[in-house]
């Protein structure tokens, strides 16, 4: 385990926690790769405060109809600038795309609780899909230790940000179901791979961010290894602050129930203890 | 010398309730205040009205809970609430620290848990006043019925009224045959006020998975894709009666707000922008000052019930 040199010293996890909302303003917005795009924003109030693994919730201009704010996990925030990756999959970020430099656009963050960074003596194994590549890249780039990052995607043009994570000093190991880049399979075969090969006294902790089932299998890895694993969910969400409850996930109590929690505050980052899936039964 | 012209008076009273300015926060559009407090300044609300509270706590429904449509918000949250003493340990100390009505919406599953948890409200320092959600159309197990059945209704505003000493104001439901019956109906039970609308019951449909949009199948609408048929209630159930009348449905901006007020409505409440832009109700007190200034007006009282029709 490598420790970070060139890195400012990370931050303490938001305790005292600030949101705030911006007009920010677009500096850059370009095809990044694949179906992503990047966007970077001058957003000077909300850059220094953000933690790994939170996000913005926007207002794309250019969609009247569209009442609601849409959430992006923050992949850089440096300089007053922070950016997001995005892919249009609807109206919302259909909208997005015809951003042009200068204009602006509403911004609330940063918004969450994020993934820990405390130095726990583990050795870190981040697990991305999708956007997660972004998602995990300031904690990439702030955690304390090194470790190996593992990418998972349908097709080669999925898999985001390798020499950004390698450039970091992060083991970029990469899948993609049709094989057209690094191993084929599921992002879970690289890692069933790369467990096979280490030490028993490696232990590792795991932090991920993509598909549910993605997520789910990380957590269950977690599990069977007695080792901590830091889960990013996704879930539709309405206010992103608290207020109106929709953005729900069903976590344990520790009385052996369940309870709700609000992805937007609570979450997104839950440990995979805390999380009911939704095929189990609750009760 | 010309006489400097005063700032136009935006205070209102709500059936008992001194506000500040006629601009309020919608139920379960707002939690209980601390989601928003590092947003805006909670002061500068005429009134905020909290979340649904029943007697025990309640989780709500499963997800999906909301949809977006055009120009509008599906829901079919559940009513999730912390429960009465939830509500005043975790909130009351909060919403206290500010000098703005606090406006707490009640609802039960039966007559007799609407009048329990009204009276306990009555040992609740720093509650100002009850809003009966009689309508939201959310809820199986008899609300729906408490809200576009006259009879029902009438049995549940007599029993709240009974058992508070606070300013009660029944929230009409908006899939009535005639809301000047039920206006008239909760006057008649002794109601300080009526507000209307709550979300319009709806549906939608992903015609790939021929499957409901929300886990509950329906919803209720809200945004501004029901604000001209609240404008056209809030207008009938404004000449029906003589208490105050808040006006509620997709109220974005000020204009929207002073429309209202022109259709009868004595205050409004913002709910659905204000998850688009939390500022929106500060931004809506700012711009009916202005209008008033604009158009010669003195109060604010001075624009209610003033369509030339
Ligand atoms: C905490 C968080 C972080 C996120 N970070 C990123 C990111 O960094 N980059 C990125 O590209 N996306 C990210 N997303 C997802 C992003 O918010 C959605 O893609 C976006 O809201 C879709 O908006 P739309 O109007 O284009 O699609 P809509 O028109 O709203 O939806 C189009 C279709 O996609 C489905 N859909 C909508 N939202 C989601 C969602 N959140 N997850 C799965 N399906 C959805 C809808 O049900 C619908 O079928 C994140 C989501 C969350 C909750
Ligand atoms: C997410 C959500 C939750 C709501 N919860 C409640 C509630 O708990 N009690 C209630 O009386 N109305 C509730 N409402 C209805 C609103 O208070 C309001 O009457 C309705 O949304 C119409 O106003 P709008 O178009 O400005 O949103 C809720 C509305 C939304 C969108
Ligand atoms: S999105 Fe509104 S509570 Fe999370």
């Amino acid at each position: 385990m490598n420790r970070a040199e060139t890195e400012a010293p990370p931050e303490s996890p938001p305790l005292a926690r600030r949101i705030v909302q911006e007009d920010g303003v677009v500096v850059e917005h370009e095809n990044f790769q694949g179906d992503y795009r990047l966007l970077r924003l001058q957003a000077p109030a909300i850059t220094p405060l953000v933690q790994p693994g939170q996000f913005l919730h926007l207002k794309a201009p250019h969609a009247a109809e569209s009442l609601l704010r849409r959430p992006f996990s923050i992949y850089q925030a440096a300089d007053g600038v922070v950016s997001i990756l995005y892919k249009d999959i609807g109206r919302g970020t259909r909208a997005m795309t015809f951003l042009r430099p200068g204009e602006t656009l509403n911004l609330l963050g940063p918004l969450g609780t994020g993934y820990p960074l405390e130095d726990r003596g583990t050795f870190p194994v981040l697990v991305a899909g999708g956007y997660g590549m972004a998602a995990l890249y300031l904690l990439a780039k702030r955690h304390p230790n090194r470790g190996i990052a593992f990418f998972g995607g349908a097709t080669p043009g999925d898999i985001l940000c390798v020499p950004e994570f390698e450039a970091l000093g992060w083991e970029v190991r990469v899948t993609t179901i049709d094989g057209g880049l690094g191993m084929q399979g599921k992002v879970t075969v690289a890692i069933d791979a790369w467990l096979a090969e280490i030490d028993e006294t490696v232990r590792p902790e795991f932090y991920a961010c993509g598909p549910n089932a993605m997520l789910k299998a990380v957590g269950d890895h977690a599990l069977a290894r007695d080792a901590l694993a830091w889960l990013s969910m996704d879930r539709n969400m309405g206010c992103g602050v608290g207020a109106c409850l929709t953005c729900v996930q069903k976590l344990h109590t520790e009385e052996g129930g369940w309870t709700w929690a609000r992805v937007c505050r609570e979450g997104p980052v839950f440990e995979t203890r805390r999380i009911l899936w939704d095929e189990e039964k609750a009760t | 010398m010309t006489p400097v012209q005063a700032a136009p008076d935006l205070r209102v009273n709500l059936g008992g309730i001194a506000m500040k300015n006629p601009v309020m926060v919608a139920s379960g559009t707002f939690g209980y205040g601390p989601e928003y407090a590092d947003l805006v300044d909670l002061n500068q609300l005429g009134a905020m009205v909290v979340k649904g509270i029943h007697l025990e706590p309640t989780r709500g429904n499963e997800t999906p809970r909301t949809f977006e449509t055009a120009s509008g918000l599906l829901n079919a949250i559940g009513l999730p609430n912390p429960g009465f003493d939830g509500f005043v340990k975790t909130y009351m100390p909060f919403l206290r620290q500010y000098d703005v009505p606090v406006i707490v919406n009640i609802w039960g599953r039966t007559v007799d848990e609407y009048a329990e948890v009204a009276r306990r409200f009555n040992d609740v320092d720093g509650v100002h006043g009850l809003e009966i959600n009689v309508s939201c159309p959310n809820i199986k197990e008899g609300s729906a019925l408490f809200g576009t059945d006259l009879d029902m209704f009438r049995r549940v505003v007599d029993a709240v009224r009974a058992r508070t000493r606070l300013p009660v104001i029944p929230k009409l439901a908006p899939n009535v045959g005639d809301i000047r019956a039920f206006a008239c109906a909760a006057e008649a039970c002794g109601a300080n006020a009526i507000s209307l609308i709550n979300s319009f019951p709806a549906l939608a449909i992903d015609a790939e998975t021929r499957r409901p949009e929300l886990a509950n199948v329906t919803g209720g609408l809200s945004g501004p894709a029901i604000k001209p048929i609240a404008l056209k209630l809030v207008w009938e159930a404004a000449r029906a009666v003589s208490i105050p009348v808040v006006g509620i449905g997709g109220i974005f901006n000020a204009t929207d707000a002073i429309e209202f007020l022109i259709a009868g409505a004595d205050a409004v409440a913002i709910g659905t922008a204000n998850f688009t832009h939390p500022g929106t109700a500060m931004e809506t007190v700012r711009g009916i000052a202005e209008y008033l200034d604009r158009h010669g007006l003195a109060r604010v009282g001075d624009l209610v019930g003033t369509l030339a029709a």
